[in-house]
C-alpha cells in the first residue's frame, strides 16, 4: 500500500514579524520547520508501514528551500520524497496546492500497475496559514473520501477505522474504505526524532526528487497565484481593542477599578 | 445571502444564530435575502423561530438519515442546492464539521473560501465579501476578499458575532424531502461516543482564569480555582505549570496547547511568553495580574494589576462574590 504524507514547511510561528512601513512579512532569518500538525502525519504514516508493510512518500509543494523538511522526514524513515517547486506554484491558496498536490499524486499512481488502495495523510492544519482546508480540498479533487480531525487510527486490511473529534464532548467512529485521505491532530501520536543513521540515509541513500509544472503536466492557469481565488487585500496588526489600563493604588482600590470595569464591559 | 446551521442530537449549533445576526446586517447591506440552510429531520416545529434571528427564508432539506453528519451527503446536497439557487454568500460555522465540508464544497463548485473568519463586511462598490480573519496563530491578521468567485464561502470562528432577535417575521420555509440511505455515503458512522467528563472544554468557555508559573506550586493552583469557580470560568495554564505538574495537559493554553477566544481571560504570574500569547490574545478582554510590571502580558492585557497574585486574588475574590450577589 502507498501512504501518501503531504508537509508542508512553514516558519517558526513565534518569530513571524511584520515590516511597518511596507505592511508585509519580514521571512528573512526565520527559521523553518515542518508544520507541526504533518510530522504527526509522518509518524502515523511510518507506523502503519511497520505494523502492515507499504512505502510513505512525502510530498511538499513550496520553494526549494522546503527540500530540508523533506530531508528530515527522510531521516524520520519516509521512503520517498517529491517537492513541487515552480515558480508557477507561488502564491497558491488552498484550492490552487490541493490542485499541483493533487497532480502530483495521480502522476504516482498512475506509475502503480493495479489500482491499489491508498491512503492520504495530512496534518489537520498548517501553522502559517491555519484554514485547514487542503486536506478535504486535496480529497475532492482525487475523489475520495476523507475524515477530518482524526485523533486515533486503525487499519483493517482494505477499511479504515476511525476517531474523530466531531463535538466538544463527543467524538465520532468513522470506518471507510481505502482510498481514502485523513487529517490528523497533534493527539494521535508522538513523531519520533531522527537517528544518526536515519539523517545518513536521509542525505546519501535516499533523494528529494524536484518536480516542476511541466513534469506534472500544469496548467499555469490552475496552480500559484493564477489558479488562486482568494486574494489578501491587506494585512495588519491586530489592534486591540479598548485601552490598556495598568491599574494604581491600594490592592483594594485595584480590585474594586478591576471588578467595576468588568461588569461595564459585561463580562462578569 | 445563506448561513450554513449545523446541529447535534436535535439542537442547532449556536453559531447558526451569530451568523444570522451578521449576515442580517450584510444582507441589509447588498439588499439581498437572509436564508438559512438545514439538512437534518425533526426540525419542523422550529423553522418559523428563526424569523426572529433575521432569517427571510428557510431551506430545509429533510431526510432522516441527516439527523446525523454525513460528510459526502452535506458536501452532495449543498452543492446541488448552491448550485441550483445561486446564492452570493455562503457563510457556515468554524467548527469542526463546518471545516470538513466547506473545503470540499468550494473545492466542487470552484469556489473561493475564506477559513475561520473572525471578521466580515462587505465592499461597497463591488459587494465584495471582506473576510478578516487570523493568521500565523494570530499574530497578523489578514482581509481577503475573492472576487471573481460567486458564491463567496466562509467559515465562521463561533462566538465572534452575538446573535439578536428581532421582531417575529412570516418567513417563507422551502421543504426538499430526500430518501438519503446509508449506502449513499462511502464513510459510515460506527458510533458517536461522549468523551469522558475528565476532558475539559477550554475552547469553548466563556471565561478563563490562568495561572502561571507565579502560581508557585500546586497548591497555589487553588487560588486559581477558587476565583475560576466564583466566576464560573474554566482553569488553564502556560506550559511550565504542566511541566511541573500542577495543572493537567488539556489544560495549557498557547502554541503547543489549546487555543481559546474567552470572552474573558484573566492571567495570573504568566509572563506573556509568544508562545502563551498567540494560544490567547484573541480572547475579549484580558486581565493580568503580575508582579513584574515589565512582564510582555501586560502589552496585551486590558487591565493590569501589578502585584502579588496570592495577595490580589483572594481580595478579588471577595469583591467579585459581592458584585454578584448586587446583581
Ligand atoms: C516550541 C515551544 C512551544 C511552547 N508552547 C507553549 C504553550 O503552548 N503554552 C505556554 O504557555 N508556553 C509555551 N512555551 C513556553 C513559553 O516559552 C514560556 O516558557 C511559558 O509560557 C512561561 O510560562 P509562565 O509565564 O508561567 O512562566 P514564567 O515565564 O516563568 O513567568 C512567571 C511570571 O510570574 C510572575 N510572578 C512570579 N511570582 C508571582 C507572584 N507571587 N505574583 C504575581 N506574579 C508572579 C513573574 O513576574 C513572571 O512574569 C513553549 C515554548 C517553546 C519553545
Ligand atoms: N504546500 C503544501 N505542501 C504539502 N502539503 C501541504 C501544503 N499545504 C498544506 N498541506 C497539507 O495540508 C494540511 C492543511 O494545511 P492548511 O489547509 O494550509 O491549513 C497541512 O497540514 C499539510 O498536510
Amino acid at each position: 500500500m502507498k501512504i501518501f504524507v503531504c508537509i508542508k514547511q512553514v516558519p517558526g510561528v513565534s518569530e513571524v514579524k511584520i515590516d511597518p512601513k511596507t505592511n508585509t512579512l519580514i521571512r528573512s532569518g526565520i527559521p523553518s520547520i515542518i508544520n507541526p500538525h504533518d510530522k504527526h502525519a509522518i509518524e502515523l504514516g511510518l507506523t502503519i508501514k511497520e505494523n502492515h508493510g507499504g512505502e510513505v512518500i512525502a510530498i511538499s509543494m513550496g520553494p526549494p528551500q522546503a527540500e530540508q523538511a523533506l530531508r528530515e522526514a527522510l531521516s524520520m524513515g519516509v521512503d520517498k520524497s517529491y517537492l513541487l517547486t515552480d515558480r508557477a506554484f507561488a502564491g497558491a491558496d488552498t484550492l490552487a496546492t490541493s490542485h499541483t498536490l493533487a497532480l502530483a499524486i495521480k502522476k504516482l499512481l498512475k506509475e502503480l500497475k493495479k489500482a491499489d488502495p491508498y491512503l492520504v495523510i495530512c496534518g489537520t492544519q498548517a501553522i502559517d496559514g491555519d484554514t485547514a482546508q487542503v486536506g478535504p480540498e486535496l480529497a475532492e479533487e482525487l475523489g475520495i473520501p476523507q475524515i477530518t480531525y482524526v485523533l486515533n487510527f486503525e487499519l483493517k486490511v482494505d477499511r479504515i477505522i476511525v476517531e474523530r473529534v466531531f463535538r466538544a464532548e463527543e467524538i465520532i467512529i468513522i470506518e471507510t474504505k481505502l482510498p481514502a485521505l485523513i487529517s490528523v491532530l497533534k493527539e494521535i501520536n508522538n513523531p519520533r526524532k531522527p537517528g544518526i543513521k536515519g539523517i545518513v540515509d536521509a542525505y546519501e541513500k535516499k533523494k528529494v526528487v524536484f518536480w516542476n509544472s511541466e513534469d506534472l503536466k500544469a496548467d499555469k492557469t490552475e496552480v500559484g497565484l493564477n489558479g488562486s481565488m482568494t486574494e489578501v487585500w491587506k494585512i495588519f496588526i491586530p489592534v486591540r481593542k479598548g485601552e490598556h489600563i495598568k491599574l494604581t493604588g491600594t490592592i483594594d482600590d485595584m480590585t474594586n477599578e478591576l471588578v467595576k470595569n468588568l461588569k461595564e464591559d459585561k463580562v462578569i | 445571502m445563506w448561513v450554513v446551521a449545523e446541529h447535534y442530537k436535535g439542537i442547532i449549533h449556536k453559531v447558526a444564530y451569530q451568523l444570522l445576526a451578521k449576515g442580517r446586517e450584510l444582507a441589509d447591506i447588498l439588499n439581498v435575502s437572509l436564508t438559512l440552510v438545514i439538512l437534518g429531520d425533526k426540525f419542523d416545529a422550529l423553522l418559523d423561530e428563526f424569523g426572529e434571528y433575521g432569517a427571510d427564508k428557510v431551506i430545509y432539506v429533510k431526510s432522516t438519515l441527516l439527523k446525523d453528519y454525513y460528510s459526502d451527503l452535506y458536501v452532495k446536497t449543498l452543492t446541488e442546492l448552491i448550485s441550483k439557487r445561486k446564492p452570493e454568500i455562503v457563510l457556515i460555522g468554524a467548527t469542526p464539521t463546518g471545516r470538513d465540508f466547506a473545503p470540499r464544497v468550494a473545492k466542487r463548485l470552484n469556489a473561493g473560501l475564506t477559513a475561520d473568519c473572525t471578521g466580515l463586511d462587505i465592499e461597497k462598490e463591488t459587494g465584495n465579501l471582506m473576510q478578516t480573519r487570523p493568521t500565523f496563530g494570530g499574530n497578523i491578521m489578514a482581509t481577503i476578499r475573492t472576487p471573481t468567485s460567486r458564491p463567496q464561502l466562509a467559515t465562521v470562528r463561533p462566538g465572534i458575532f452575538k446573535a439578536v432577535t428581532c421582531e417575529k417575521k412570516k418567513i417563507k420555509i422551502i421543504k426538499l424531502e430526500k430518501e438519503y440511505k446509508e449506502k449513499d455515503s462511502v464513510a459510515k458512522i460506527v458510533k458517536i461516543i461522549s468523551k469522558e467528563k475528565k476532558k475539559i472544554n477550554l475552547e469553548d468557555a466563556e471565561i478563563i482564569v490562568a495561572g502561571g508559573r507565579g502560581v508557585g506550586s500546586k497548591e497555589g493552583f487553588k487560588l486559581i480555582k477558587e476565583l475560576a469557580e466564583v466566576l464560573g470560568a474554566e482553569m488553564g495554564g502556560s506550559r511550565v505549570t504542566v511541566e511541573l505538574n500542577w495543572l493537567d495537559q488539556d489544560r495549557q493554553v498557547g502554541q503547543t496547547g489549546k487555543t481559546v477566544s474567552p470572552s474573558l481571560y484573566i492571567a495570573c504570574g504568566i509572563s506573556g511568553a509568544i508562545q502563551h500569547l498567540v494560544g490567547m490574545q484573541n480572547s475579549g478582554i484580558i486581565v493580568a495580574i503580575n508582579r513584574d510590571g515589565n512582564a510582555p502580558i501586560f502589552n496585551i492585557a486590558h487591565y493590569g494589576i501589578v502585584g502579588d497574585l496570592h495577595e490580589v486574588i483572594p481580595v478579588l475574590i471577595e469583591k467579585v462574590k459581592k458584585a454578584m450577589l448586587e446583581e
